[in-house]
């Protein structure tokens, strides 16, 4: 990684109570990538993200923002901030809120700009406590970047949208990254990472287990698995070499193999009849499910 | 060592911060009525309605400084206390530390938004005590009144402060109004002392209250007790050293 490093975690260990919530951290976000942060809850990525922004101090390590420790409002005027919850006053209008976030940077967005990528333009007067779920989340969106970051956190960005405001919050985050802003994201939704990130960490137990861009997560799991109709018993097929599990479903077999093509051979050969065959590269999800795995 | 510039964008932000709090508290009706209407209606009701005839307006003159302490508590303990509380609760607090709010923005706004309440509030209290109480004071008197209370806002802001980095945003609204009214009854804001029984007026000098409605009536020509300047001494004090372990409590980490 030669690009420019915006956000860092050197060693960075905390306790939260009597419970290591993150040990010997390292993590690295570089100018302009999206980075995904994931991880079971209770791993530790609510922890590693508020030690970037500053609002916890690492016990041991240290915490970077542009090479400024976190609590340095310089460093902070160079971002922008997408928290779980905002709890922002209801007496107040959208307009009002992004006022106020806006004065905290020396160059914000105009109003107008905000207003169209987060898409509230008809909400700028519209009190907080008047607004349903999934705008206050398109309004906190708005606030997160109307500083013109460099870097964008978002926290769980998605939850409580409906699939088409997704969507719209996907091509936002995308614009926003072609002009060169980069993102930390944590989510729950898989499918999330795999639209936006191109590096992704995984969190287990407050220890970084895996990291890599999504092709190399994904290939951590190496097994394709084969899916088809097909009369041949289970235990003839786990015969066969690099088989690695077998199991059926119904009049469908499920055959899990490092290497998929000398088991199609066979398999053809073997049932003349087979039909409805499916093979397929392991996704995201089931990556996540090996690494954790290995790691508990 | 981390710097924290005071630079114009932290200049006009505050400025911001000060008029947007002010709006929030004034567009909330479970806090702007009863803090900008209680003491003026109460001040009528007992300080001209129902004061004893023959008493010469002593009531109403009486009660115009000490309902006007009254007064400002209300921004300083519920507009501090409650917000903080909530704003803990429910994550504000953590995300205006994480954006790049300057950090004199979060108290300094909630500062000028007490003290605009508590000038609004003395005000009414002046107009009422002139227009129908009877009181009649020299322009000094009246300024100084208003001077007074205005900066007499801010003990009971660092108290409310201190209540907000306590307890959550459900329980604040009680325990606030558990300091608050009986402080004001054992402080002599609603009748003189001297009408409740002698150890209730021994422990006056223990309430932050009492010392800023001696120095109101001071203020307004009708003596008071004690030094002048040790009730400010007493209050500067209290301000700071309740204003600091506010602060410390809301730095630790959650």
């Amino acid at each position: 990684m030669n690009r420019q490093t915006v956000a860092q975690l050197i060693g960075a260990g905390k306790k939260r109570g009597a419970v290591q919530a993150l040990a010997e951290v390292d993590l690295t976000i570089a100018a302009g990538e999206v980075y995904a942060l994931l991880g079971p809850n209770g791993a530790g990525k609510t922890t590693a993200i508020s030690l970037l922004l500053g609002l916890l101090r690492p016990d041991s390590g240290e915490a970077r923002l542009f090479g400024l420790a976190p609590q340095e409002l310089a460093a902070r005027r160079r971002i922008g901030v997408m928290l779980q919850s905002a709890g922002l006053p209801d007496t107040l209008t959208v307009g009002e809120l992004l006022a106020q976030v806006r004065s905290y940077y020396a160059q914000p967005r105009s109003l107008a700009d905000v207003a169209a990528l987060a898409g509230i333009e008809p909400l700028l007067g519209t009190r907080h406590a008047r607004l349903s779920g999934g705008q206050q989340r398109r309004v906190e969106f708005a606030l997160a970047i109307c500083g013109r970051p460099e870097l964008l956190f978002l926290d769980e960005p998605t939850v409580g949208m409906d699939t088409e405001s997704r969507g719209q919050f996907w091509q936002t985050i995308r614009e926003l990254v072609a002009g060169g802003c980069a993102v930390v994201l944590t989510t729950h939704y898989l499918e999330e990472a795999e639209a936006l990130a191109q590096r992704i960490g995984v969190l287990m137990l407050g220890r970084l287990v895996a990291e890599g861009s999504l092709d190399a997560i994904r290939a951590r799991v190496g097994q394709r698995q084969i899916r088809c109709v097909s009369s041949l018993s289970a235990e003839q097929v786990r015969a066969w070499p690099l088989v690695q599990s077998v199991q059926r479903e119904g009049e469908r077999l499920h055959i899990v193999t490092p290497q998929p093509e000398p088991v199609l051979r066979e398999l053809l050969a073997a049932d003349a009849q087979l039909h409805d065959l499916e093979v397929q590269r392991a996704g995201l999800a089931e990556a996540l499910q090996t690494i954790t795995r290995e790691a508990a | 060592m981390i710097t924290t510039p005071f630079d114009a964008i932290a200049r006009r932000s505050l400025a911001l911060e000060a008029r947007l709090e002010f709006l929030r508290l004034l567009r909330t009706p479970s806090f702007a009525i009863p803090a900008l209407m209680f003491p003026v209606l109460f001040y009528l009701l007992f300080g001209v309605l129902l004061a004893r005839p023959g008493a010469s307006g002593r009531a109403a003159h009486y009660l115009m400084a000490t309902y006007s302490v009254f007064g400002v508590m209300a921004p300083g303990l519920f507009g501090f206390g409650v917000s903080v509380a909530t704003e803990r609760d429910k994550g504000l607090l953590a995300l205006r530390r994480a954006l790049p709010m300057p950090p004199l923005n979060y108290v300094g706004g909630k500062l000028a938004m007490a003290m605009l309440f508590a000038a609004i509030i003395v005000s009414m209290l002046c107009i009422a005590g002139a227009a129908v109480g009877g009181v009649r004071l020299e322009a000094a008197q009246w300024l100084s009144l208003l001077v007074l209370m205005v900066f007499g806002a801010l003990p009971f802001c660092a108290l409310g402060l201190l209540v907000g980095s306590f307890v959550n945003g459900q329980a604040a609204p009680a325990v606030i109004n558990l300091i608050y009214l009986p402080m004001a009854l054992l402080s002599g804001l609603w009748f003189p002392l001297n009408l409740l029984p002698a150890f209730i007026q021994q422990l006056a000098v223990l309430w932050p209250a009492w010392h800023l409605a001696q120095l109101g009536l001071a203020a307004t020509g009708q003596g008071g007790e004690g030094a002048m300047s040790a009730h400010l001494l007493y209050l500067a004090v209290f301000t700071v050293a309740v204003g600091r372990w506010a602060a410390r409590r809301l730095q630790r980490e959650p």
